[in-house]
């Protein structure tokens, strides 16, 4: 399935991030003038900068003008931090006058270059808004400020036995705006849905200040065009999310998880297929990690959670979360579950542990959730966040390792590991069904990460893009080799995903057409017309 | 004494259920006690004490003939003894009592220890116990029992030596090494082992290991507190700190309260 004849495959442009800022000429940069109107709006804690009137050291700005992984360096001189919707509309009220970019921040995890800024652009940091408006335990709905930090509000709703819909590795840290903005993903998102589904309403600051209060409590609620969607997931391009509505489900009565050592990769999806069958319901997050990937964690102090000896030559690892109502309900299922495989003529596992107590569940859980971080030690992380089908995760991954080595740059000198984990199940089947066949493409999230040990180079970039986004963009089961009509079928519709989550910031902007169409991106460019026809909103990002 | 075939050891392994560690305690409105109905676990200075036992077991091999884990506690104790049994332990025994029974005191389960250890037949040779429990952080049940049975014992070990022919464990007590003879010992452990997470082969395994079922009443065992908890507070909630803009402040602060750097 996977065909290298696409590299052939025009690609319009091959834009480095780092050689190819955009000019950004239509915008002003921050000056003392600017400075002396936002302190009329903004107490004097609410404004950092570099400017001799506020002086602020640099040091002090860095936090703001470098991501998380240390890739992209920011060139912002003034951070804004206000306390209020009103300060955050006068402040691009002003800004729109001035021609001035804003680049909205939350809690600056992002992998994607998405809240930094590329040209002195102004932070615009949400983190001092971070007040939960109201909760009712009762309907399970949550009124929050965007700067609210995900695990503070998770610690807030739990004494009412709720939990967030969404969980993610950065949650001590990612703002709940943040999320939003990015349509985040995370390891519930097979259980509970994405934030499309489960926000409810937004107050949002428009490109020219006006505040668009759509902070509904309704879960129902047809009347007119659902404009919050195009904020969720539009990464700070149409508006700041100031406010959020988010429908928060009541937290399981009994939580679970196991953790299996599978000896082939082949194994994995009829693996899916059994799990998913046996627990039905009360699966709630199915996550995969390849043997380097384990390695790796091993190596960092992860686990054991494991025999060496049983786990043998185990090609990858699966864990699986239960969550129900009713622990020994769950439970039965689990040990059915577990004795089904076990006693198989040809097990599809090797081993694997149950949790036994809530810290083993939690240690466990950090097998997977640990691995970004132990990345970020091992070295300098390109991160690859594709949608391709389950079954092709394990050539994905070889593939780009077997590029690296053709290019003479694999091992301790340059790409000491290539990698992959991610999610299952929260994916979809790419092609629609016909005939009942079930030849489809179950797809899956794959994070694929590749460690540059001694730090990003350019010509590391150049070896793995644009080859990675043209491996997932043409990533399709041909619908000719399957017999099927192809006159029908629109192309876009089983093109994989370049972003299956992290979003496009301003790391593939350039890569937006390997999943998208043209006509698809010419009206997203039409949309942000309307809402921003200054282009000051979070300019350079997602849109080409 | 005259060297005599070795005798093949039977450890004894008694676990409890209690609130996970990891839970935040909270004091129940009537202020005798804490809030119960929060995740349990197996106590982890026991579950230390099962991972020892099974790693006597791996040192000595056959020279161990039985790991026997036991509880006493409400009918939901028995995922506990099944997760000792998935670690290593061969059989069980679970002493039930009903849910709404007030918690055993250290003197009693001392005492129902002691029934159920001149019960077995095979003997035993080894207890081995948690240091404390983290529900009551009593410490006292290992220490009563082995006086209860005239047994020697060790507390706080760090380390366990076995040797089965010469009968005699060598316990290290952190800085103090003590040699004790066993014909039979209790044991009380400190350990600084991870203990091992259940595999799955295992788990399946402790399905079909034995689990014997018994009351108070057939040991003849009364296990009525003879303690009245008559009330059950939090701490009192600490005072808010203050910050200090430099040494000196901070020595000025310290004068104050009357903490002065001179030697006493």
């Amino acid at each position: 399935m996977l065909s290298l004849r696409h590299l052939a495959r025009p690609s319009s442009c091959s834009r480095r991030w780092a050689h190819n800022i955009p000019s950004f000429s239509h915008l002003n940069a921050v000056n003392e003038q600017d400075i002396a109107h936002f302190s009329n709006i903004l107490a004097p804690s609410s404004i950092l900068s570099t400017l001799p009137s506020v002086a602020t050291p640099a040091d002090d700005l860095a936090p703001y003008n470098l991501d998380w992984m240390g890739k992209y360096h920011g060139q912002a001189n003034s951070v804004l931090r206000p306390r209020t919707t009103e300060q955050v509309s006068e402040i691009v009220k002003y800004c729109a006058h001035r021609r001035i970019g804003i680049v909205p921040q939350g809690g600056n995890t992002g992998l994607v270059g998405g809240g930094i800024s590329l040209q002195k652009e102004i932070v615009l940091s949400l983190g001092a808004m971070n007040n939960v408006r109201s909760f009712d335990p009762v309907s399970g709905i949550l009124v929050a400020d965007a700067g609210c930090i995900l695990q503070s509000l998770s610690d807030y709703i739990a004494p009412h036995n709720h939990i967030m819909p969404l969980d993610l590795g950065a949650k001590g840290s990612c703002q709940i705006g943040g999320n939003i903005s990015t349509n985040a993903g995370g390891l519930r998102l097979l259980r509970y849905g994405s934030l499309h589904g489960t926000v409810l309403g937004l107050e949002v600051v428009l490109p020219d200040g006006t505040i668009l209060d759509q902070l509904s409590t309704l879960r129902k609620d047809n009347t007119g065009y659902d404009l919050k969607q195009l904020f969720i997931g539009g990464e700070g391009t149409l508006g700041i999310v100031t406010g959020v509505s988010i429908l928060v489900p009541p937290a399981p009565q009994a939580t679970n998880n196991i953790f299996l050592a599978l000896p082939r990769f082949d194994n994995v999806l009829p693996l899916f297929q059994i799990v998913k069958r046996q627990l039905g319901e009360i699966m709630s997050a199915f996550e995969y990690i390849d043997r380097t990937a384990y390695d790796m964690g091993l190596k960092h102090g992860l686990g054991p959670l494991l025999d060496a000896e049983e786990v043998g030559d185990s090609e990858c690892f699966i864990l699986v979360e239960t969550s129900g109502g009713n622990n020994d309900h769950d439970l039965e299922k689990l040990n059915h579950l577990l004795e089904h495989l076990l006693a198989a003529d040809q097990p599809l596992i090797n081993t694997g542990t149950l949790s036994q107590s809530p810290s083993q569940f939690n240690s466990i859980w950090a097998m997977r959730e640990g691995l970004t971080e132990c990345c970020q030690k091992e070295g300098k992380p390109y991160k690859y966040d594709v949608s391709v089908p389950l079954a092709d995760f394990q050539k994905v991954v070889d593939a780009v390792r077997e590029r690296m080595i053709s290019k003479g740059l694999y091992g301790d000198h340059a790409i000491s590991k290539v990698m992959g984990y991610g999610h299952v199940g929260d994916g979809n089947t790419i092609l629609p069904t016909s005939e009942g066949r079930s030849t489809y493409p179950f797809v899956g999230n794959l994070h694929l990460n590749v460690i540059a040990k001694h730090g990003y180079r350019p010509e590391l970039e150049a070896a793995l893009e644009p080859f990675i986004y043209e491996v997932v963009g043409e990533y399709l089961v041909s619908p000719k080799a399957l017999g099927m009509d192809v006159d029908d079928m629109d192309p876009a519709s089983h093109k994989g995903s370049v972003s299956a989550e992290h979003g496009i910031g301003s790391m593939k902007t350039h890569a937006l057409h390997y999943s998208k169409s043209d006509v698809s991106i010419e009206w997203m460019r039409k949309v942000k017309q309307v809402f921003d026809p200054l282009n000051i909103m979070n300019p350079g990002k997602v849109l080409p | 004494m005259r060297p005599s075939a070795v005798r093949l050891l039977n450890i004894f392994v008694p676990i409890k259920r209690a609130v996970d560690y990891a839970v935040k305690i909270r004091v129940n409105p009537e202020q005798t006690g804490i809030d119960l109905n929060v995740k349990h676990s197996m106590n982890p200075f026991d579950e230390i004490a099962v991972e020892e036992a099974v790693r006597i077991r791996e040192r000595l091999k056959d020279a161990v003939k039985s790991i026997k884990v036991v509880t006493i506690g409400p009918p939901k104790s028995a995922e506990t003894l099944r997760t000792a049994l998935a670690m290593g332990a061969d059989s069980a025994i679970h002493v039930e009592i009903p849910e709404s029974a007030p918690a055993p005191e250290p003197l009693g389960v001392a005492k129902t220890l002691r029934a159920l250890i001149e019960r077995q037949k095979e003997g035993v040779d080894v207890v081995i116990m948690g240091k404390q429990a983290i529900d009551d952080d009593a410490g006292q049940t290992g220490q009563m029992l082995a006086g209860l049975l005239g047994w020697s014992q060790a507390t706080f070990a760090s380390k366990v030596v076995v040797d089965p022919e010469q009968k005699v464990a060598n316990v290290t007590h952190l800085m103090v090494r003590i040699i004790h003879n066993i014909s039979s010992h209790a044991v009380n452990f400190q350990f600084f082992e991870e203990p091992r997470y259940a595999s799955l082969p295992n788990i399946m395994k402790a399905k079909k290991k034995p689990v014997e079922k018994l009351t108070t009443a057939e040991l003849g065992i009364d296990l009525t507190p003879r303690l009245e908890t008559i009330k059950v507070t939090e701490p009192p909630k600490r005072v808010g700190g203050g910050k200090v803009a430099n040494v000196d402040e901070l020595l000025a602060k310290l004068k104050e309260a009357g903490i002065s750097g001179k030697h006493a």
